[in-house]
């Protein structure tokens, strides 16, 4: 089955408008995964370009504070892989915004993982992006992906070799997603120093779009990395206010106050 | 002879479990790891200094001991006790401790990290790092830093920073992912001196190669005292680094059982024990892909074991191919069995051992009288110091002035 393309068409189409992609992270199930499907559509009001649903896991190694907290109020009003694939279906149903799963490997495996990409692609599920999966362990899911027409989306690190930037191009499709600086997910007050470089290094070696994410949480942000990157990846500063406004009546307006104030869309 | 081993390969599998599932920024300094490793395995005077460490430092050769009056008192088995308790710091952990500090110093790392769950491996992590000058923090859950108390003043003793981690179950498993976030950040600067056969390639392997001198020395011991291979190994298992290495040089005996014991907690209930074998399945934690404690959803369970050492959901991915393969048998020992089986060993050999260890001894209690004409030999890992506090709760009437 080929790629819905919807990924490559949004980066495209992004690009003509001359802006970057506003890739929007949210942990699925938090507060309540009954409220997820309202989220995000108000996010893609706001002007997010791409939803990356985030599966919540019990030991996120890869994320800081404010995803962990996330997760483990996901994982605590009952979420589960079914619940977000529910999630990803509903949201599909209203929205021709791009999907991909954002994941740890565990979860999905114990859902199986060919059941996984049937059920996801069915879904509306456009990508996958596992954040403990190497290249080097991924050729039995990449297959599976491919095989169901998922886009696979491969992390580039500040620390990766010009051998493993090869090889993480190599295995992406859709995108890839430029992690900016060492460290953990959460949102810090300037942009990493060599995220720049690492970007044109990566564009010597793939034309596919290139996304930069961890410790974005400005318009600022966005404009300078706009100048040089298809798109921009914003996740804990969304999750920071689910988590202020979880319990408010008017949290979905919040969350779409915040991603126009990102996007700069009125 | 004991065969070579041929595992893991290149990518770091024993069979389908081990690998690297780690973020990508990682995935260099693990490469880089594993040429330090390789190379310094070729270099004279890497071997010749650790070998001068584990003799002057550490105190090895440790004493085979035949445990006599325990063994008449069993009525059974003749056992044979492997003293890594003996060693500098009070258990195995060293060996590896001075394997990972000589490679971290040639990559030229200036801080070193660690997680430690019973403290034993945080106080050997301290120790090396105070006897090479190297800065030194150690994560910890919170409720091992309230039951192993004075492994966290030692630690504190020898300069290292302990940190406290509050999430999840406060245990090993938090201590780990707390350790892997420090390590993600400051990758640069510094050496995560993992201290389990865990986590992602090349940790199991090395972490194993820095341990097999407790098997290599106890076979040519045991070869020389009775001219002949025990019939059983005993070792506990929580992510298996001490019983990787004995195991390994028997390993190509096939003659000889190995048995490793998981900690069997409270009851068989998911979340009251850290018995993988028998209550997990295959999925990936911290790193590697191995027998895991998780629910239905692939999260990861909590565990239980009175010994804090053993409290962790995934265990080492040789393990899980020795199991697989039938080389090795797991089982597991209760909280209770294993109290009693250190206060049988205190007071028939005037060895307390540590928690960790008795589950291993209590394995070996069960079976010896059944066992005539049987050799058995079992891994003491550690000593039992550090659990007085626990053993003082466990064991109340003997804290009273008129205790017997």
């Amino acid at each position: 089955m080929p790629s819905s393309e919807r990924i490559a068409r949004c980066f495209e189409a992004c690009k003509q408008a001359g802006r970057p992609a506003l890739v929007a992270y949210l942990t699925a199930g938090d507060p309540h995964p009954d409220r997820t499907v309202e989220l995000a559509l108000a996010m893609e009001r706001g002007g997010a370009d791409l939803l990356e649903l985030g599966v919540p896991f019990s030991d996120p190694i890869a994320d800081g504070p404010v995803i962990q907290h996330a997760s483990d109020r996901a994982l605590h009003a009952g979420t589960t892989v079914a619940r977000v694939l529910e999630i990803a279906r509903e949201i599909r149903a209203h929205s021709s915004m791009p999907i991909i799963l954002f994941s740890y490997m565990n979860p999905l495996l114990r859902y199986g993982f060919d059941r996984l990409c049937t059920d996801a692609r069915a879904a509306g599920v456009d990508g996958c992006l596992f954040t403990d999966l190497s290249v080097e362990e991924a050729d039995a899911t990449v297959a599976a992906m491919k095989k169901h027409g998922l886009d696979t989306v491969f992390l580039a690190a500040p620390t990766s070799t010009e051998r493993r930037l090869k090889l993480v191009a190599e295995y992406s499709t859709g995108f890839v997603y430029v992690v900016s600086r060492t460290g953990v997910t959460g949102e810090q007050a300037t942009v990493a120093g060599g995220v720049h470089e690492l970007v044109d290094q990566l564009k010597s070696l793939t034309s596919l779009p290139l996304a930069v994410g961890f410790g974005i949480s400005r318009r600022e942000h966005v404009e300078a990395i706009g100048g040089y990157a298809d798109g921009v990846v914003v996740g804990s500063a969304f999750m920071r206010v689910v988590e202020k406004y979880g319990s408010a009546p008017d949290l979905a307006a919040q969350l779409e106050s915040f991603t126009r104030e990102l996007s700069g869309r009125s | 002879m004991s065969t070579t081993i041929k595992t893991p390969d290149a990518g770091g599998h024993f069979g389908p479990y081990g690998g690297r599932y780690v973020p990508e920024t990682l995935m260099a300094p693990l490469e880089e790891l594993e040429r330090a490793f390789h190379e310094a395995q070729q270099d004279e005077s890497f071997r010749a200094e650790l070998k001068d460490l584990l003799a002057n430092f550490a105190g090895r050769p440790t004493p085979l001991y035949e445990a006599k009056r325990l063994s008449q008192t069993l009525g059974g088995a003749r056992i044979f006790i492997k003293r890594e308790d003996l060693l500098h710091t009070g258990a195995h952990k060293i060996n590896n401790c001075l394997g990972q500090i000589l490679l971290a110093r040639r990559m030229g790392k200036k801080r070193i990290i660690a997680e430690t769950g019973a403290g034993q491996h945080g106080v050997a992590t301290a120790t090396v790092c105070a006897l090479f000058g190297l800065e030194c923090v150690v994560y910890m859950g919170e409720e091992d830093m309230r039951r192993q108390r004075l492994n966290v003043f030692r630690m504190r003793m020898l300069g290292a920073k302990v940190v406290s981690v509050t999430s999840g179950s406060r245990t090993l498993k938090d201590a780990v992912s707390e350790a892997m976030r420090d390590w993600v950040t400051n990758v640069s600067s510094t050496h995560y001196l993992l201290g389990s056969a865990l986590g992602s390639h090349p940790y199991p392997m090395l972490v194993r190669d820095f341990h097999r001198c407790t098997g290599d020395e106890a076979r040519a011991q045991i070869l020389e005292r009775i001219g002949r291979l025990p019939d059983t190994i005993f070792a506990c298992v929580g992510g298996g680094s001490n019983a990787i290495g004995i195991f390994t040089a028997f390993i190509g005996d096939a003659g000889v059982k190995l048995v490793g014991v998981e900690a069997g907690g409270r009851s068989g209930k998911l979340g009251e024990h850290a018995a993988r074998f028998s209550g997990g399945s295959p999925g990936v934690l911290q790193g590697a892909y191995s027998y895991l404690l998780q629910d239905e959803d692939g999260q990861v369970s909590l565990t239980h074991s009175v010994s804090a050492g053993l409290d962790y959901a995934l265990v080492g991915p040789e393990h899980a191919w020795l199991h697989d393969q039938g080389r090795a048998e797991y089982v597991s020992a209760t909280d209770s069995s294993a109290l009693n089986a250190a206060k049988t060993l205190a007071r028939t050999e005037g060895i307390i051992p540590a928690l960790e260890s008795s589950h291993a001894i209590a394995e070996a209690l069960r079976r010896a009288p059944a066992a005539k004409d049987e050799v058995f030999l079992i891994n003491l890992s550690g000593r039992g110091d550090k659990d007085t506090d626990i053993y003082r709760e466990n064991f109340p009437e003997l804290d009273q002035d008129n205790a017997e």
